[in-house]
């Protein structure tokens, strides 16, 4: 096996001596798809944030394609190969849907036709190629999901960091999400990192899962290992898991 | 400029060379007044240019930009009356300085996150400082001013910009349109679409990959730079330079009132904001001797209702509104 992708080793971040992120280990290799699972509160945004470059980590190592990216900032981050999309979606409001694309698009794109073309493509991929004259304010919820990942698949990245993107969405929405990132993952050969609260997405998607509780990584495995786990069905699914 | 052309439909194409055409052919009829009148206008549509590329593309509020305007103009006053360089030469020590300056306000304001109303307070500090300093710079003739003399044996030397009413207007027109160039082009380059994603959400942006400190660095540097540029026509204009004048923080007002009234973000909305706002002006003052009332400030007090009924009207600028009534732009690019 090559080397991995991805190396987030013994990290670390602490709040004012809340340990948001205890000592967490894990390691992707290139077109894994890997979630990140665990209650709210768990540490899974900071664990992502750290990655992504908006924070810093108190302790511990993240490896990127041989890149040290610990405390790098997300401009720098995201020319290394990394493309994240937001939580709380975050379109440029009063630019067209292709115009937000193109943005991203022009990261490896200086000549500005190539760039509406590659942003053209990726509209395609996300199913948004119909509403790209639109203005991104004037999206659906399920629409500006999927700008989000547009918009962050443009940059070219190897690792895509995506941040609860079926959250809100009703389950055709979801499954429709499902295929596109499968699609994205499997025909663009993009490694895949998710955070997500939508199992069904999870266990569709997903080739290990990593769950965090308290900031610790409490199992780490396959998604039926993971759900089969006493540990994770007592502290995160609970009820849920007890079908 | 081929970009700016395409994105316009027949309708658009036709209006803008006409506009060009009025402006070329306008000394043949126009008085010496109307013309001065359309110099201002068209400085006014240049530095507006100048200050849009900061605020309406990458969406930094600066407040300060006279200080830029006074820096250029007493650069190049200064190098003439007491050197003899003419001013051609000085535009670029004038754009050399006022740019240093903008580097100075952008590195603190973008190194250490002054963001918003705080970025505009230290842009209206930095204006003011000099302000003071150029009061007490014998150089400049502190606070009593600096004049560069009337030499009638010098009109029509326009390499050392002197020239009579004709030269002037012609210059402020070669300046407008270059203005309105430079913002096309950029605009429709790398550097505006990542202006635009960090006026949107500078978050966003950056996770996208743009370095927001260089990039707001470049806005500042280019507007300082090109506002600068029209400092040195100012003076060479007005023949008379003071502090209080030059780096007034009403100067940096009315510089940005076009591009807001014509829409910020636009490259034509301070083309539309200058030629709706200066005739208002001058419309103002005879509107208020003709009926008599001579009132300090009456004309400010009508100056700030109309444009309080202009903005609430139209809230995103006049030129977008007028855009889409007349048609001017294509479909479905």
């Amino acid at each position: 096996m090559t080397a991995p992708l991805l190396t987030v080793s013994e990290v670390s971040r602490r709040f004012r001596g809340l340990v948001a992120v205890d000592r967490v280990s894990f390691t992707l290799a290139e077109r894994d798809v890997f979630a990140v699972i665990g209650p709210n509160g768990a540490g899974k945004t900071t664990l992502f944030n750290m990655i992504a470059g908006v924070l810093a980590p108190n302790d511990g190592t993240i490896t990127f394609d041989d890149h040290a990216i610990e405390g790098m900032t997300s401009d720098a981050v995201c020319r290394l190969g990394i493309g994240r999309t937001f939580q709380i979606v975050r379109p440029f409001p009063t630019l067209s849907v292709e115009d937000n694309v193109l943005v991203g698009a022009l990261l490896r794109h200086s000549d500005m036709a190539a760039a509406r073309r590659h942003a053209r493509d990726v509209l395609a991929t996300l199913a948004l190629h119909d509403k790209r004259a639109v203005q991104a304010s004037a999206l659906t919820l399920p629409d500006r999901k999927r700008l989000e990942v547009a918009r962050a698949l443009a940059t070219d990245p190897k690792l895509l960091l995506l941040d609860e993107v079926m959250a809100g969405l009703v389950p055709t929405e979801t499954d429709r999400m499902v295929d596109i990132l499968r699609g994205i993952n499997r025909d663009l050969g993009i490694t895949i990192l998710l955070i997500e609260h939508v199992m069904r997405a999870v266990m569709a998607l997903a080739g290990r899962v990593l769950v965090l509780h308290h900031g610790a990584a409490i199992a780490q495995g396959t998604p039926e290992e993971v759900v089969r786990d006493p540990a994770v069905i007592k502290s995160y699914l609970g009820a849920e898991a007890a079908f | 400029m081929t970009a700016l052309w395409e994105a316009m439909n027949g309708r658009g194409k036709l209006l803008l060379a006409l506009l060009i055409l009025v402006l070329l052919m306008a000394p043949l009829v126009a008085s010496r007044y109307l013309l001065s009148v359309l110099t201002l206008i068209l400085y006014f549509v240049y530095v507006g240019q100048a200050w849009n590329l900061m605020m309406g593309y990458a969406g930094q509020l600066s407040l300060g930009h006279a200080l830029y305007v006074g820096l250029g103009g007493y650069v190049a006053a200064i190098l003439w009356v007491h050197y003899g360089i003419g001013p051609w030469l000085s535009i670029v020590p004038a754009v050399a300085i006022a740019a240093a300056f903008g580097a100075a306000i952008g590195w603190l304001a973008f190194r250490f996150g002054i963001e918003g109303v705080y970025f505009a307070l230290l842009t209206i500090a930095f204006a003011e400082f000099t302000r003071i300093g150029f009061d007490h710079l014998a150089i400049a003739g502190g606070a009593g001013g600096l004049f560069i003399p009337y030499e009638e044996q010098r009109i029509g030397e326009w390499w050392n910009l002197r020239g009579n009413q004709l030269f002037f207007y012609y210059l402020a027109f070669a300046l407008a349109a270059v203005g309105v160039l430079i913002t096309a082009l950029l605009s429709r380059a790398r550097l505006g679409f990542q202006w635009l994603a960090i006026r949107e959400d500078e978050m966003a942006a950056r996770a996208l990959g743009i370095d927001a400190f260089r990039a707001k660095m470049k806005a500042i540097l280019i507007s300082s730079g090109m506002t600068a540029v029209g400092g040195v026509f100012y003076a060479f204009y007005n023949n008379t330079l003071f502090p209080a004048q030059m780096f007034d923080m009403s100067r940096s007002i009315e510089l940005i009132l076009a591009p807001i009234v014509g829409g910020l973000g636009t490259i034509f909305g301070p083309v539309v904001g200058a030629f709706i706002l200066t005739p208002l002006g001058e419309i103002l003052i005879v509107l208020t001797d003709w009926l008599g009332i001579n009132l300090p400030g009456v004309k400010a007090v009508f100056y700030g209702l109309t444009l309080m009924i202009i903005i609430s009207l139209v809230p995103t600028g006049v030129w977008p509104r007028i855009a889409r009534s007349l048609d001017l732009k294509k479909h479905g690019r």
